[in-house]
């Protein structure tokens, strides 16, 4: 399988990345080498054989339901490049 | 001061310390001066000098009374990677710009609370994807070490090259480090050094900078073995703070260094003999196996039948882990932001110019092969390749083999701004095929320096072991360490 300069660009939305049309020939090359080269994973027959879901043989641990952290909001939106009153600031997204 | 401070082992400045044959204040000042002196390395990318002191007075108190832990007053570098409160942690991105967190990661903390004093943050490649510390924000990691006769700047290996610079540098006693698909033992390889990657779980997660959550693992980079193991004991340990995190006790690993390998079974695959292989990689290999034989170790062939399939499953796993880990860098919560004219525009804006070429081109692969339409081919495929090379390694355990020898790397370190690892992502990717795999099945191994190539550079062999069964690789990689006979320090040039 290999991408084309629309898939690209498509790829780009999806993943919230601005592609600038003077990159897409690049990026696209770069992916299809990529994708090329993972392409022989095909080969390998996998009948009967089950995803990996964890590498070490356990299951995940559970807990009471219950709050164990937080009360700290200051501290949450301490790094925020534009917070207000412990909440993070963003353009508006609702008219 | 007659002796240079700097040049003492992990295991040598604490036992000084603690004999209080120097202070930590005249350790870390030692390293201060020489972090200062070494800029031409561009190991750090940060440097606490306040803090160190501050930390190295604290722990004189303690050592004046005779207390403290295994590590008080030993000088370490910290790998951008790992959250440390108030202090840069930036992953070497430019997405995290001033980015100073409110809290500390599981294993700074492990160290902190054994005493260990922080010199600062290492460079690395960004985000830890990178085989050579060139893909850094804060531009390439250079190589203390050169070729015999040449000026030429060699890459230290990735991610991890900050952490092995440093240490093959004297600029700490040893370094943390991370391991995705080779992170540690790589750069350990490539600037003799050891390095260790625990087994999956051993060392929590929490706090770290998440590049591929089922593959990442942290771990040391050190100058001997026995530093390793010391700083392995000190950083892995049960957190509940990572749902992954094995709740298991942690052996004193230094107690394991001298064990030996009498009666051990070497497993070698035949796999890792690959095409075009250099014939000095290949001698190192055979004279490793020798060492470990002449001490009594069993050698065994074996075959690991899907270790070709490691490295291009390795490439959907990791890049669909990073696609959906990186997601957090969106230009609200921490970080760059980049205005746009709304708000979808300003987490592509941001993200663009946030993250580096090699960053996002493996972003755009992960959220590629996680796509409708895709999942499964792509995917679900290279979750079931793992399962298959998880069980090539079962089988070869149940059969009685302890721990397995392969080479660390296909090469020695190469050239800054190579031009062939440049126009070809995959030659670059190349560079982590003896490691990977160990990642893909969680299990722990060592790279450690085993000989020269050709123009004095070194080469490390890398072991391969059970699940939580790493007290075996330091044993064995003692044995390679006490025969090679060589000396694994760089002529100073900086």
């Amino acid at each position: 399988m290999s991408v084309d300069a629309d898939t690209v660009k498509r790829i780009g939305r999806l993943a919230r990345i601005k592609v600038q049309d003077s990159d897409v020939e690049k990026l696209n090359g770069e992916l299809n080498t990529i994708l090329e080269f993972v392409e022989q994973l095909s080969e390998v027959d996998v009948t009967g054989v089950e995803p990996m879901t964890s590498v070490a043989p356990m299951a995940l641990r559970r807990r009471e339901d219950k709050v164990t952290d937080g009360g700290y909001p200051e501290k949450i939106v301490a790094n925020s490049p534009l917070s207000e009153d412990n909440f993070f600031m963003v353009p508006k997204v609702v008219e | 001061m007659t002796t240079d401070l700097t040049r003492l082992s992990l295991a040598d400045t604490a036992k000084g310390l603690k004999a209080k044959d120097f202070t930590s204040k005249e350790v870390t000042a030692s390293y201060l001066l020489a972090i200062e002196k070494a800029e031409a390395l561009n190991a750090f990318v940060a440097v606490t000098a306040d803090q160190a002191l501050d930390m190295a007075a604290q722990s004189d108190v303690k050592l004046q009374k005779g207390e403290g832990g295994a590590l008080e007053g030993v000088p370490l570098g910290i790998k951008d990677l790992f959250a440390t409160k108030g202090v840069h942690t930036q992953a070497a991105s430019h997405i995290l710009d001033g980015f100073k967190p409110e809290y500390e990661s599981t294993v700074t903390q492990n160290l902190w609370d054994d005493g260990a004093v922080m010199l600062g943050k290492l460079n690395m490649d960004e985000f830890a994807m990178g085989s050579s510390n060139e893909t850094s924000y804060y531009g390439p990691v250079i190589n203390p070490w050169r070729a015999e006769g040449s000026n030429a700047d060699l890459v230290p290996g990735g991610s991890s090259g900050g952490s092995a610079a440093a240490v093959a540098g004297w600029l700490c006693a040893g370094a943390t480090a991370t391991d995705t698909g080779g992170s540690i033992r790589q750069p350990a390889a490539f600037t003799g050094t050891v390095g260790i990657k625990p087994t999956y779980g051993r060392a929590s997660r929490w706090g770290t900078v998440a590049f591929a959550s089922s593959l990442d693992q942290a771990g040391p980079i050190a100058r001997t073995v026995e530093d390793a193991a010391i700083m392995t004991t000190s950083i892995c340990g049960f957190d509940p703070k990572d749902s992954t995190s094995v709740d298991m006790a942690v052996p004193d690993f230094a107690a394991a260094v001298e064990r030996g390998v009498k009666g051990l079974t070497i497993g070698v695959p035949k796999e890792y003999s690959m095409d075009g292989m250099p014939a000095e990689i290949e001698k190192l290999w055979q004279q490793g196996l020798a060492w470990l034989k002449a001490e009594g170790a069993i050698i065994k062939d074996i075959s690991l039948p899907h270790t070709k399939y490691a490295l291009p499953a390795y490439y959907i796993v990791a890049p669909a882990e990073a696609s959906s880990n990186l997601a957090r860098f969106d230009g609200v919560k921490y970080g760059l932001r980049v205005p746009g004219k709304d708000i979808t525009d300003m987490y592509e804006l941001t993200r663009a110019e946030g993250f580096g070429d090699e960053v996002q081109r493996r972003v755009m692969i992960g959220t590629y092969v996680l796509s409708a339409g895709y999942y499964d081919a792509y995917y679900v495929q290279a979750q079931k390749v793992r399962t298959l090379i998880k069980r090539d390694f079962e089988n070869v355990f149940s059969d009685g083999v302890d721990a397995i020898l392969t080479p660390a790397t296909p090469s020695a370190a190469f050239g800054v701004a190579d031009q062939e690892m440049k126009s070809d992502p995959i030659k670059m990717y190349l560079n982590d095929i003896f490691t990977v795999t160990v990642n893909m099945a969680g299990l722990p191994g060592i790279a450690v320096p085993a000989g020269k190539d050709g123009q004095g550079l070194p080469l490390g062999l890398q072991l391969i072991g059970k699940p939580f069964d790493e007290e075996t690789l330091f044993a064995a990689a003692r044995v390679i360490e006490k025969s090679h006979g060589l000396d694994f320090t760089p002529t100073k040039w900086w």
